[in-house]
């Protein structure tokens, strides 16, 4: 074993375990923190793919921003949900199911799919991605109509949101 | 060699634990962690996809961007909605906003 | 001879080699004695800044300051070091144990971490990634989650109140901080801090003094030293966040936040005062190192310098101070900025023409934010919170009376 192979290995089980507390702790800041934990390791999958913007991007907003807007939500609707007393439906049991199907049915599509085989391309040296993505994301002949609405989504959703939680 | 179907496979197990997340959670901002795990899991694979495919075509990094974004505004909204629910009903129980069920 | 460090690197990396170690795991033994010694430099500095600090207080408030341990109280911050170190750490009853003792680390390591990247000189740098200044921003969050889980684990209603103020400040604090750095970031066409270091002819001071001002306040609000001291406020929440904390956890909240001010200058000189550039600095690497501890140093001080001279701010005026001035102030710049260099770059105004220019745009802004706030400011009348008139003393309601 190669040692990338063992980072990556290490990475993905504490991310995967992560989320697995993330969605089975019933004391809710706690998930949260498991959450922190688990974006983060994603983050570090992102780094493992040569994506460092992307890998930086996902901790500032996912961490810094996502996160940290979870866990004040949490504190200020904390009054009903005493961390005592289950946090699951009644349904959990069909969910579980669910979740395991399609975890069996997506890994037996993926091994029979040829993605083992897809090869690794070199990065080149003097290639910047980072250039590149600024520079497609801004062209009109690329991904400007996706990214102004993207734009155009957030402001949207930034006065919805103050709209919505407005104290009357 | 770390082969793409490692990172597919990683990303399925993430979608997976979130799509439970989000049916067996009973409380909203639970279920918004559970959307969470999904939306990182389609980034795994935007991101991979790129990686392994051509490295000239960005288009895996610019949809990982885009995913982001969404999800911000995703966030915002679900908890200023949960913010208002609280307000009004006393309750974030998913189970228990049935006002429009009959 | 000119470069000692890389000659001792190499010189190790080669003594590993000839051990017989593969070289992938030379490198990764080297990269970890390199950030082992890089964040013990930034530890033992705190130490020193302990005092400089104490002695630059007790000036400026007509004091001695610490003169009693060792020649001019040089070893009081050891003595202030075995105290910390002997006394007792304790768990709150209550606390959540894990997140409690978790954070204090985790304080540190987001502070730490920004000196991966900052370079020290030409050759010196931890590591020369292309996305450096978000890095910078990135690991600061860090610093939120942090005071959040001390807040939240401590079980007790002053560390929680303290953590809300401060994650309310740091998270809107940020966004007119990381508008400001762009401006660097746009002058030098690159994120990565070397390249930044060495666009800066002339230093990016003249050629962006606002958002240089901004950076300047805004980070030190994400520090949270006076006048932006609300989160540990202690006329009216205890210590705040660290309110439950002893021994070395507090002391580790208390390092941080030093080590902070201390990275905070480190920034300024990066971004703004040319890092570690200066006469002869490309040639002789320590030079360079020299004269980046300088030019920290001058940020630190101006840093301490405010915040002993300034008096706390209310919670509303802080906010209102970064949503309705400073946040439309650093768009302003980023906009006008990027403006102006793509319409100089078309006529191909040279360097030095480049800053005059640039620098004519920033005092213009400056002037004319001063003129909006001279018209805005005396129409609006002192606000006050009005109580109900409520007597010191009355005698109780009785049925009979």
């Amino acid at each position: 074993m190669s040692g990338l192979e063992i980072i990556f290995l290490i990475v993905a089980g504490v991310t995967l375990l992560a989320s697995l507390f993330v969605v089975t702790t019933p004391n809710l800041v706690h998930a949260a923190l498991w959450l922190i934990l688990a974006l983060f390791g994603v983050a570090a999958a992102f780094v493992l793919l040569n994506a460092a913007f992307l890998a930086v991007v996902q901790v500032l907003v996912y961490i810094g921003a996502i996160a940290v807007l979870m866990i004040f939500a949490i504190m200020l609707t904390r009054r009903v949900m005493k961390d005592s007393g289950p946090q699951t439906n009644a349904n959990w049991v069909w969910a579980a199911l669910l979740g395991l199907l399609l975890f069996a049915g997506l890994t037996f599509v993926l091994i029979n799919s040829g993605a083992e085989q897809a090869s690794l391309p070199a990065l080149a040296l003097d290639a910047d991605p980072i250039a590149q993505l600024g520079q497609e994301l801004v062209s009109p002949n690329a991904y400007v109509i996706p990214f102004e609405l993207a734009s155009v989504l957030l402001l949207a959703a930034m006065i919805g949101a103050i709209v919505v939680a407005w104290k009357k | 060699m770390v082969s793409l179907s490692w990172y597919l496979i990683f990303a399925a197990a993430l979608f997976s634990i979130g799509l439970y997340g989000v049916l067996a959670r009973k409380n909203a901002i639970a279920i918004l962690m559970g959307i969470e795990l999904m939306l990182n899991a389609v980034n795994i694979n935007l991101v991979a996809f790129w990686r392994y495919g051509d490295l000239a075509n960005i288009a895996g990094q610019a949809f990982a961007v885009i995913v982001f974004a969404v999800a911000a505004a995703e966030v915002a909204v679900g908890l200023a909605l949960v913010i208002s629910l609280y307000r009004r009903r006393n309750t974030v129980a998913a189970d228990e906003i049935n006002l429009m069920k009959w | 001879m000119s470069d000692p460090i890389n000659l001792i690197s190499q010189w190790f990396a080669n003594l590993l080699l000839s051990w017989g170690l593969a070289e992938g795991l030379v490198k990764v033994i080297s990269s970890a004695i390199g950030a082992a010694i890089v964040a013990t430099l930034g530890l033992v500095t705190v130490i020193a800044l302990i005092w400089v600090e104490r002695k630059i207080a007790g000036r400026l408030q007509d004091r001695l300051g610490p003169n009693r341990a060792g020649p001019f109280g040089l070893l009081q911050p050891f003595a202030d070091i075995i105290k910390i170190f002997t006394k007792e750490i304790t768990t709150p009853n209550g606390a959540d144990k894990v997140a409690f003792n978790i954070a204090p680390v985790l304080a540190m390591a987001s502070v730490l971490l920004i000196w991966a990247v900052i370079p020290f000189a030409a050759t010196v740098v931890g590591t020369n990634i292309n996305v450096g200044v978000l890095y910078i921003v990135a690991v600061g969050s860090f610093g939120i989650v942090a005071v959040l889980m001390a807040g939240w684990s401590s079980n007790n209603k002053f560390a929680l109140l303290g953590a809300f103020r401060a994650v309310a400040q740091m998270v809107s604090y940020e966004i007119p901080m990381v508008i400001a750095l762009l401006v660097p970031v746009l002058l030098a066409r690159s994120m990565g801090m070397n390249d930044i270091v060495a666009a800066q002819t002339p230093w990016f001071i003249v050629i962006a003094p606002l958002a240089a001002l901004i950076f300047l306040i805004t980070s030190m609000a994400e520090v949270g030293r006076a006048p932006f001291d609300l989160i540990e406020a202690e006329s009216e929440i205890v210590a705040g966040f660290h309110t439950e904390y002893s021994g070395m956890g507090f002391g580790m909240f208390y390092v941080s936040e030093f080590l902070h001010v201390w990275t905070v200058g480190a920034l300024m000189a990066t971004f703004f005062f040319g890092g570690w550039s200066g006469p002869g600095a490309e040639n002789l690497p320590i030079l360079g190192i020299v004269y980046f501890y300088i030019k920290t140093f001058i940020g630190y001080f101006l840093v301490t310098w405010i915040r002993l001279s300034l008096p706390r701010i209310r919670i509303d005026q802080l906010l209102a101070f970064n949503w309705k001035f400073l946040t439309p102030l650093a768009l302003v710049i980023l906009i006008a900025t990027a403006i102006v260099d793509k319409a100089l770059e078309i006529a191909g105004v040279e360097r030095w023409g480049y800053a005059l220019i640039m620098l004519a745009v920033n005092l213009f802004i400056g002037w004319v934010t001063i003129l909006i706030l001279k018209a805005v400011e005396p129409r609006r009348k002192r606000q006050r919170v009005e109580f109900a008139p409520r007597p010191v003393a009355v005698a109780p309601k009785t049925p009979d009376s």
